[in-house]
């Protein structure tokens, strides 16, 4: 019986829903000590995210209910607290940190004014709160703090949000920080300079961080410990490098093995004869902002190409323009030879048939008002002369078995399935067109590390069974190592580097290539504690 | 024809049955569909079968107070100001007054949709002229613009009808515009486009389903509206001319005897707020049961009652 910073002992939460109860966390047991990195990893449902809002007393109730277990704050059992006690330690002593700043600042408020309100509610007068605000974003690195101060959130970009909220979190110098998946919705180069901020602020402030994620690259690159959840049970727990080497958990063990970008490297392959698909110096601008400034690019039949960059680097309108969702103001697009840009609507319907695409949210991007049948047979309602309709139930139910569902579960609704299911409908009903090229628009990054892998292996037999093409669009380098022929890195709007899968990831040439691979994560503590010393010398 | 569709169903719940059992899962709902009905079938075969109890005079029975037996069971909710019998000339009123409000509400909900579904898909001009000109019927006050059609025009249902009509279509014209605008832009629309779907396609298929629903809240709230607009105007003596009458007429008719007989005005209120509220009930039901990832909570609940 030690004395740990937070305890959390036995804890058993359930959910009162339509379907019945789900017990979504069950007798789960953790502790965290002063100036220690835990990380809770688990994929979505596996109950990673419950244990820390009980401890921030977050869940609701009803439908919640805590079942059974204490949290143990130095010892003080907080579940037995008044709620005027618990508001006392929330973000005094417990602060929290989320995945979607823009969400969680007030969009209405000064930045500096948010801040300082946090030091006020736990009583600190003004003078000292707008002082602390403006220490808080200096430490926190955002550039020219006096003027920041009287920001709006919508003027901040996405990492320095994340900034934000972590110097929120800090304005009462808490003894615990919570982090619910911080550097999901960040791009790789931001996500690491976070990750390096709150390390630094650790060792400052000596305080214990709890960090959600599903990443194991995060898990690599900031953990000390690691809690490994699955299904609403804690299933492994111990050192994080100890962990990954000696995985005792069947299901460690598979979450290990999906982390992708392990795989062999497809060889080159010859690149003689006339491409599929061909785009010549393309341009888009929005206004002043030029999206597109003058991209070529080439798919030959059977190829995959990967197009990588980070945000607003213009792989999305890139990927639109060559759809012709979005015109592109410039250059021509040549598919086998003919240009789309030049071509009658009656003939661009035709070539509909062999451009497919798969969106990033299968969530958004299936009707949810049309069963799975509906779905995939709309294909064959708009193009008449693909199959005839006394063929469909047979070939829709085919589709579905080719993509691993169960034919029955044609007469369903999008919502009954989970999301990893969901992107699998969205490819049959991309397959129903029976396409030459499929555009994949961040087709994997919104599911778990483990669906993630299903899908690209999905992906890559169905390229070897039909002789795909695939424009495979990517924020993340790892996910097309092992999938991708070529790779294309793009950058505000242009390529700055195109070559063979070997070349980009084994020799990169451009200095932004370079600094794309050394900032994402390897899942591997080892690898990635040594790319972080590299990094520090670099700098240093 | 019947036959071959009942075997060619090898469910042992036809459609029908699943959705009155979904009616039956929401008790409001099914006693407002209740309602309803019977103020249908009033409708349909009230004028037929009291048509002349209700136009008879009875000067003795001038404003007769209701609950009194002595007078016979059509004198039941009293008389009004000629001694007419309150219960059939309500029931009589229904079938006019639900026409006007059905007819007024169905026009203008059908042409206020299509208007705001060709005003939110095109960008082009014909979008700025449609809103323009629903900016000037909303800028103009409904009730003289009425004032001014029908005392031009012949106050005829017809006309009644054209007119609230007319003064409705921007509310849908515009609730439709906007839902359109915000669902245009959604994943699985641009997914259809991928496909080569055409327009119509688009609209009908994948946006029409998705505005339905508040649609149909907004038709319903519209009801009551226009029912009692059409009340003023034949207070106003430019709606509906006696002795053909509504529930409207009634309660504008009973307004002089509020302190002495309240019944007058009561019981055509009473018709009133039950037939909006039934409405209100019945298309909340038809916005969780026309919805699939809602429908659960209604087929669930079914489940339990068995």
């Amino acid at each position: 019986m030690t004395d740990h910073l937070l305890e959390v002992r036995d804890l058993s939460v359930e959910f009162h829903t339509a379907a019945g109860t789900v017990k979504a966390v069950q007798n789960v047991s953790w502790h965290l000590d002063r100036g220690e990195t835990l990380a809770i990893l688990g994929e979505s449902g596996s109950g990673k995210s419950v244990s820390a809002s009980a401890v921030m007393n977050l869940i609701d109730m009803p439908p919640g209910r805590i079942t059974s277990g204490q949290i143990l704050l130095n010892g003080q059992d907080m579940l037995v607290m008044t709620a005027e006690q618990r508001r006392q330690i929330n973000g005094c002593k417990i602060a929290m940190i989320f995945q979607d700043p823009l969400a969680h600042l007030n969009p209405v408020y000064s930045v500096g004014w948010q801040i300082a309100e946090m030091v006020t509610t736990h009583g600190g007068t003004r003078d000292k709160a707008q002082a602390r605000a403006l220490d808080l974003l200096r430490r926190v690195g955002i550039p020219e703090p006096e003027l920041a101060m009287r920001k709006y959130p919508h003027q901040f970009s996405g990492g320095q949000r994340q900034r934000l909220m972590i110097a929120m979190a800090l304005a009462c110098k808490p003894d615990i920080l919570i982090a619910d998946e911080p550097t999901t919705a960040l791009d790789v180069t931001v996500q690491a300079q976070v990750l390096e901020l709150l390390e630094e602020l650790q060792r400052e402030t000596g305080m214990g961080l709890l960090l959600i994620t599903h990443d194991l690259g995060v898990v690599a690159e900031i953990a000390d410990r690691v809690v490994v959840m699955n299904g609403g049970q804690i299933v492994e727990t111990g050192n994080a490098a100890e962990v990954y080497r000696n995985p005792r958990h069947p299901y460690t063990r598979k979450l290990i093995d999906a982390a992708p970008g392990k795989g062999q490297m497809p060889v080159e392959r010859d690149r003689t004869g006339q491409p599929l698909l061909r785009a010549e110096r393309l341009t888009k601008s929005y206004g002043a902002f030029h999206a597109l400034k003058g991209v070529d690019l080439t798919i030959m039949p059977g190829e995959t190409v990967a197009v990588v960059g980070e945000s607003g680097s213009g792989k999305s309108t890139l990927a639109r323009a060559i759809l012709r969702l979005d015109d592109p103001d410039g250059g021509r697009i040549l598919y086998r030879g003919d240009d789309l840009m030049a071509m009658a609507p009656r003939q661009l319907f035709g070539l509909r048939r062999d451009l497919q695409m798969v969106f990033q949210d299968p969530t958004q991007s299936l009707n949810p008002r049309m069963t799975v049948f509906q779905l995939i047979s709309e294909a064959w309602v708009i193009h008449p002369d693909i199959l005839p309709k006394a063929q469909w139930k047979d070939r829709a139910a085919d589709l579905l078995v080719k993509v691993g569902l169960r034919p029955e579960m044609a007469a369903r609704y999008p919502h009954q399935f989970s999301g990893g299911q969901r992107q699998r409908i969205a490819i049959a009903r991309a397959l129903a067109m029976e396409p030459k090229l499929i555009v994949c628009d961040e087709a994997v990054s919104a599911l778990d590390v483990s669906i993630q892998a299903q899908v690209i292996e999905l992906l890559d037999g169905l390229r070897r069974e039909f002789g795909l093409s695939y424009l495979f669009i990517a924020h993340d380098l790892p996910v097309v190592r092992d999938f991708a022929d070529r790779v294309v890195v793009m950058k505000s709007g242009e390529i700055v580097e195109e070559g063979p899968v070997r070349q980009i990831f084994d020799a990169p040439r451009h200095p932004y290539t370079r600094a794309l691979l050394s900032a994402s994560l390897d899942p591997d503590p080892v690898v990635q504690a040594a790319r972080r010393t590299a990094r520090q010398l670099e700098t240093a | 024809m019947t036959d071959t569709r009942i075997q060619s169903d090898p469910k042992p719940r036809g459609p029908f049955t699943t959705w009155l059992s979904m009616l039956w899962a929401d008790k409001l709902a099914f006693f407002a569909a209740l309602f309803l009905l019977v103020a249908l079938l009033c409708a349909i075969f009230g004028p037929w079968l009291m048509g002349d109890l209700a136009t008879k005079q009875n000067l003795r029975g001038r404003n007769a107070p209701p609950f009194d037996l002595a007078r016979g069971w059509l004198m039941i909710l009293g008389a009004d100001a000629l001694g007419r019998p309150l219960l059939p000339r309500i029931v009589v009123a229904a079938q006019n007054t639900l026409m006007v409000a059905g007819a007024a509400v169905l026009c203008s909900a059908v042409v206020g949709c299509g208007l705001g579904l060709i005003a939110g898909y095109s960008r082009k001009r014909a979008a700025q002229w449609i809103m323009r000109l629903g900016d000037v019927i909303m800028s103009f006050p409904s009730l003289l613009l009425a004032v001014i059609v029908l005392y031009m025009l012949e106050p005829s249902v017809a006309n009644i009808v054209l007119v609230l009509a007319i003064t409705r279509i921007p509310v849908y014209l515009r609730t439709t515009r906007a839902e359109v605008l915000e669902v245009r832009e959604r994943m699985f629309v641009q997914a259809a486009r991928v496909m080569g779907a055409s327009d119509r396609r688009i609209i009908f298929r994948h946006i029409l389903p998705v505005v339905l629903p508040t649609l149909l809240t907004i038709a319903t709230l519209d009801f009551a509206f226009v029912m009692l607009a059409e009340s003023s105007l034949s207070f106003l003596g430019i709606g509906i001319q006696p002795p053909e009458i509504t529930w409207g007429l009634m309660v504008a008719q009973g307004r002089e005897y509020l302190t002495t007989a309240w019944w007058l005005s009561f019981w055509p209120g009473l018709a009133i707020i039950g037939t909006t509220l039934s409405l209100n009930l019945l298309s909340n039901w038809m916005r969780i049961a026309l919805d699939p990832a809602q429908r659960w909570r209604l087929e669930m609940r079914g489940r339990k009652n068995d």
